[in-house]
């Protein structure tokens, strides 16, 4: 069985800067990957690649064994995503928003999928107000309602609990977690929280000047390389200076 | 059939979303309504002073009036397939909407479907206050002006998805492209006058469009000839190919948008 997500050599330049480097890595079903990185490190790159907004200069991108550059409908309708920096048009409704983008995924039953992803997602009372008037954090739940619409195989999160309160931010890591482990679907997270990336990811991957610098599990990664939490590690890999191979 | 449902819920999805706005906005409106009846009601009083001192054997309400009602049609279609565009730039749309499964084929689609409804919309309330108000007797023609409707129809089609092309690969600001093509192309397609009259290089660029045919044929049919076919031929013939060539572009602009980052930083209006 193929992996959700398998990504191979993948290089992305702009101009004389590169973005990101030769990386490879996979997501299987039932797992939570952690991508992790300073600023600029091509996190945000690599998933724009993803989603297929973004063209490789190289590489190989297969989302269950499909091919995105050949088969990109068919691959993005497993696929769904929420950013911080892609908010849902804030002159519709939520109900609107859900509509409209649960009908470009193809959703099937989707009025009875948008009543329950608006009752699990606590937005009851927000179903008829247009995104743009609503808290950064709510808006963050209409983000993931709409990523969710389609039951995807690969879920994309880019900084998804950013905006949201601990209590909600600890509702939500709860969903993605039932969402990797009852469905076929992998989750691809990136976040700058490491309690939070300890707490969901079975795997982590450590992005910086565009490539994976340290690949593993993030609970016993600090340990493997002496140091005490996730936070130093992530600070001493964010600070080694790039070496020539 | 269930493929074909398949196939067009993006392109029903694209149109949903822009009667959503006209519902939540009574602004998006005015286009519809207030611009065209402004225009027939202006060119209508215009036509009735000229008939009121010109001789009395002249008629400019089928002429004057006529063709404005049949610009501002095109000019509709045009606008409202662009203006349906722009709704996902101002919104900041592309990359939920391109991270889709929706094809360009079927954004295109859902673009000329919303367009076609609001125009035929504005069609309507133009052919009614112009008939009930002033006069005009369009409908006395009836399929015989289906093909001028169609000529126009295509070629503001073909001007709208490839305004839209400009306004991706330039960035937002560049919506200010959009809005004063019909009135560029106005000069040169001989909306009020036959393009004989104009020099030599402003007579071969409207030749080169299709709606110059179109008003051409008007004025032919209405002073009692027949309806011109071969000229008729030639602009639908010139629409048909610019639709083809207006969505190779949005195609190309589009690849080039993904390829070189654009559409993924398209609010930061970078023009790589």
């Amino acid at each position: 069985m193929h992996p959700v997500l398998s990504i191979r050599d993948l290089r992305k330049a702009y101009g004389d800067k590169i973005a990101v480097d030769r990386v490879s890595f996979e997501v299987s079903r039932g797992e939570i990957v952690g991508l992790l990185g300073p600023n600029g490190a091509g996190k945000t790159t690599t998933i724009s690649m993803i989603l297929g907004v973004l063209q490789p200069d190289s590489g190989l991108i297969q989302l269950e064994g499909m091919d995105l550059a050949t088969c990109r409908a068919q691959a993005l309708e497993r696929t769904n995503f929420a950013a911080v920096y892609a908010p849902l048009p804030g002159n519709l409704t939520v109900r609107q928003n859900l509509r409209v983008f649960g009908m470009l995924y193809g959703v099937k039953g989707l009025s009875e999928r948008i009543k329950a992803l608006i009752r699990q997602f606590d937005l009851e009372k927000f179903r008829n107000v247009k995104c743009g008037v609503l808290s950064s954090g709510e808006q963050t739940k209409v983000a993931l309602a709409k990523a969710m619409l389609n039951q995807p195989h690969l879920l994309l999160l880019d900084e998804p609990t950013a905006s949201l309160d601990p209590v909600a931010a600890r509702e939500i890591r709860a969903r993605i977690r039932e969402f990797a482990v009852s469905g076929d679907g992998g989750v691809l997270w990136t976040t700058h929280n490491m309690v939070e990336v300890q707490d969901v990811c079975d795997r982590v991957l450590f992005l910086s000047h565009g490539r994976i610098m340290l690949e593993g599990n993030p609970k016993t990664l600090p340990d493997e390389h002496g140091l005490p939490t996730l936070e130093e590690l992530f600070i001493a890999v964010a600070r080694e200076p790039l070496t020539q191979e | 059939m269930n493929s074909t449902r398949t196939y067009f819920r993006p392109v029903i999805a694209v149109m949903l979303r822009y009667f959503y706005l006209l519902r939540g906005t009574p602004a998006r409106w005015i286009p519809v309504f207030a611009w065209v009846a402004i225009d027939i009601v202006l060119w209508g009083f215009i036509t009735k002073y000229l008939n009121s001192v010109a001789a009395p054997r002249l008629n400019f309400v089928p002429t004057l009036l006529g063709a404005v009602l049949l610009f501002d049609f095109f000019t509709r279609v045009m606008h409202g397939l662009a203006g349906v565009f722009l709704e996902d730039v101002w919104s900041r749309s592309f990359l939920n909407l391109f991270a889709s499964p929706i094809t360009i084929p079927q954004y295109l689609l859902g673009l000329v479907a919303t367009s076609t409804v609001m125009s035929l919309i504005s069609l309507a309330v133009m052919l009614v206050l112009a008939t009930a108000v002033f006069g005009l007797s369009f409908f006395v023609y009836g399929l015989a002006l289906a093909p001028f409707l169609l000529i126009l129809f295509l070629f503001g089609v073909s001007l709208g998805i490839c305004t839209s092309a400009m306004v991706l690969r330039l960035g937002p600001p560049a919506e200010w492209l959009v809005w004063p093509v019909p009135a560029i192309i106005s000069p040169f397609a001989g909306v009020f006058y036959p393009i004989s009259i104009l020099p030599h290089w402003m007579q071969f660029v409207g030749k080169l469009l299709p709606v110059s045919y179109v008003f051409e044929g008007l004025r032919t049919i209405i002073s009692g000839g027949s309806v011109p076919a071969a000229s008729l031929i030639l602009g639908g013939g010139l629409a048909v190919a610019y639709v083809f060539l207006a969505c190779w572009f949005f195609k190309r602009v589009f690849r080039h948008a993904v390829r070189t980052g654009i559409l993924a930083r398209y609010s930061a209006e970078s023009l790589s």
